[in-house]
């Protein structure tokens, strides 16, 4: 047999890029087929999809898709209603999920250990066994806004937010990665007077860039993607995020384009934030992994 | 190490409490309630006082029978047959307003099978729905978990490669995580299309016009199998990015060892890979196995539970009663046997998979 050391290298090699390419198609073909499909006619969209047509840009391309769906619901709307409870949350959770576990780990007070094992008790607690009570709570809960006190939360952006503001997960994350910084830095600054929060806010934030990319992007894929939560509480127009959203598209008869530019709108952004980033995303999930 | 520099009961309060009563009052409170509600008929808006229970709503989730019956004979002693089957009594004349048989009153039946001779014994449960609820869940979690943890290391693996642009490849398998549930269902819903879907026509296609199109989420046989499919699609790149952080946790030196002693590729993977991602393989299991058994987006999404009740969930039957149906009593029992269900296979896993060296 002629074939020779190299040969069987770059045979091997060709094997494994071969079988990395196949997998990688089982995890985009869905995503190609619906951001192709988002341009093309109903007809033909439905007339491609049985051949490999289907993941291509031919034919009768255009944006009405786009418009149609623009005009077929709010989709303005809705995406504001999303960006504004997922940042809103997001940025609240970093801040008194970080000064929480700041305190956990730096700070010794009556009740410290005994509030940590709750919160931790909590990540056994799946959310979904938390819902239908949360939903009563939530329909009774008091809220002073601009028409004065009301009771009931239901169709609001507070009740999208305020529930998810603090979770397990994030203030362990935090308690996690600040057990690793230099204590003694901390207690020196401590002996030469300083205030607690001066601690927090010139010592351990500007060192704390990792945890609170890793806690952003958790919270912010939760929040943006959330779905059986606001089904329960938002009924009103005005507050529906995207996802809840998507009901305007499969009332009576049901157009493929719109629903796939639809779908396209609200993900291609997170796609393009998460190519962006995407080693700060795998890093995020990774840390999740890492056990303390 | 506590000073008196770093005790401080008041600002420790302040910084940490916020967050705290936050949990207190949206997941500790909301549970607490769950648990005080499942003995209560509390419903969402009603007229009449709440009023406590007992175990009733349990007993109407969980409620068991069995029954065993002979056949229906004719005068000679015959069994009666009707479609080439023995005809038994009718099981409403048990289970409906019968003062002999208290016990199986208000039961529908679920499944029967015969026990000995032409006696058939029938299983009768409170709510045949939520039985199917219960075991669908169960199935789910059982294949998905060890086919998820499995695929994923095995990407991992694969991913962990020194080759060029292998990030590439890292990034793309990951994609599908970021993606919505909700959108990710629709896709598939599209793709599983029982006349014109993607898949019927790509087995078709690869077996040459041999595949007979199959309408996946339309029958009942099918259904639960590629609700599984698509969510390991969607989820498998999270557990592999898991993996991967517990791979490169491995020393390399332990590698070069095993090189210069010319160790197999099984080998390395069986006596070094391996048990160095003990660890990592406890959380695997743990974390898809509470994922999984949150089933919910999916079946709302895709088949609402049919077709026939055989992709009821377990959630997705709590959200049902609690919200489709006001009947928050109802819900939060289910979901407090969810919690019971969850909680005691975390312990059995973590019975399971503990160290039995370091004692």
């Amino acid at each position: 047999m002629a074939i020779t050391s190299a040969d069987n290298r770059g045979l091997r090699l060709t094997v494994r890029y071969i079988v990395l390419v196949l997998i990688a198609l089982i995890f985009c073909f869905p995503l190609v087929f619906m951001i192709v499909s988002s341009f093309k006619p109903d007809l033909q969209l439905l007339q491609d999809s049985g051949n490999l047509r289907a993941f291509l840009p031919v034919g009768d391309l255009s944006f009405d898709n786009y418009f149609a769906a623009f005009e077929r619901a709010p989709v303005g709307l809705f995406i504001f209603n999303s960006v504004m409870v997922t940042g809103v949350t997001v940025l609240l959770s970093l801040f008194l999920c970080s000064t929480a576990g700041f305190a956990f780990t730096f700070m010794e007070w009556r009740g410290r250990k005994l509030a940590f094992t709750i919160i931790l008790a909590t990540l056994i607690v799946p959310f979904e066994t938390i819902a239908i009570p949360l939903l009563l709570l939530a329909s009774k809960l008091p809220w002073i806004g601009l028409d004065g006190l009301t009771y009931g939360w239901l169709n609001s952006y507070q009740v999208q937010i305020v529930p998810f503001i603090a979770d397990g997960l994030t203030i362990y994350l935090f308690a996690q990665y600040f057990k690793d910084l230099p204590h003694e830095l901390i207690e020196a600054a401590r002996v030469e007077g300083a205030t607690w929060w001066q601690i927090y806010v010139k010592i351990v934030m500007p060192l704390s860039g990792p945890v609170l990319a890793t806690a952003a992007i958790l919270k912010f894929l939760a929040m943006y993607n959330q779905y059986l939560w606001p089904l329960m509480v938002v009924q009103e127009e005005g507050y529906r995020p995207v996802m809840v959203g998507l009901q305007y598209f499969f009332q009576l008869n049901i157009a493929w384009g719109e629903v796939m530019a639809y779908l396209s709108l609200i993900t291609i952004p997170v796609l393009a934030f998460y190519l962006y980033l995407q080693k700060a995303f795998i890093a995020s999930i990774a840390s999740t992994g890492v056990k303390g | 190490m506590a000073s008196k520099f770093t005790v401080s009961h008041r600002s420790g309060w302040l910084m940490a409490g916020p967050a705290f009563g936050l949990m207190v009052a949206f997941v500790l409170l909301p549970f607490v309630f769950a648990v005080a509600f499942s003995f209560t008929n509390q419903r969402l808006i009603s007229p009449n006082p709440t009023e406590f229970v007992g175990l009733t709503n349990y007993e109407q989730l969980l409620g068991l029978g069995l029954l065993t019956l002979d056949p229906l004979k004719d005068a000679s002693g015959a069994v009666q047959m009707k479609d080439g089957e023995p005809e038994y009594p009718s099981l409403r004349s048990y289970t409906r307003n019968n003062p002999d048989y208290p016990q199986y009153d208000g039961k529908r039946e679920w499944f029967s099978f015969s026990s000995g001779g032409d006696a058939r014994t029938f299983v009768l449960a409170s709510d045949v729905v939520f039985m199917k609820a219960v075991v669908n869940t169960f199935l789910f979690v059982i294949i998905v978990a060890p086919l998820q943890g499995g695929l994923a290391l095995g990407l991992a693996l694969l991913i962990n490669q020194k080759l060029r642009g292998i990030n590439v490849f890292r990034t793309i398998y990951f994609m599908p995580v970021v993606v919505s549930i909700v959108v990710v269902s629709i896709l598939w819903k599209i793709i599983y299309d029982g006349n014109s879907g993607l898949l019927n026509n790509i087995l078709s296609g690869l077996t040459f016009g041999a595949f007979q199109p199959v309408d996946w989420l339309g029958n009942t046989n099918t259904a639960l199998g590629a609700i599984i499919g698509m969510s390991i699609w969607q989820a498998v790149g999270f557990h592999m990015v898991i993996w991967l952080s517990g791979l490169q946790t491995i020393s390399p030196t332990l590698y070069e060892a095993a090189a210069i002693e010319g160790a197999s590729k099984w080998q390395v993977f069986r006596y070094i890979t391996w048990p160095g991602l003990r660890n990592t393989a406890v959380l695997v299991l743990i974390v898809i196995t509470m994922q999984a058994f949150g089933l919910f987006a999916q079946i709302n999404v895709m088949t609402k539970g049919g077709p026939i009740d055989s992709t009821q969930t377990i959630v997705f039957q709590a959200i049902q009663r609690g919200y489709g149906k006001q009947d928050i009593s109802g819900g939060s029992a289910i979901s407090v046997i969810l919690f019971l269900i969850v909680l005691s296979v975390s312990l059995v896993q973590r019975y399971l998979t503990r160290d039995k060296e370091a004692k």
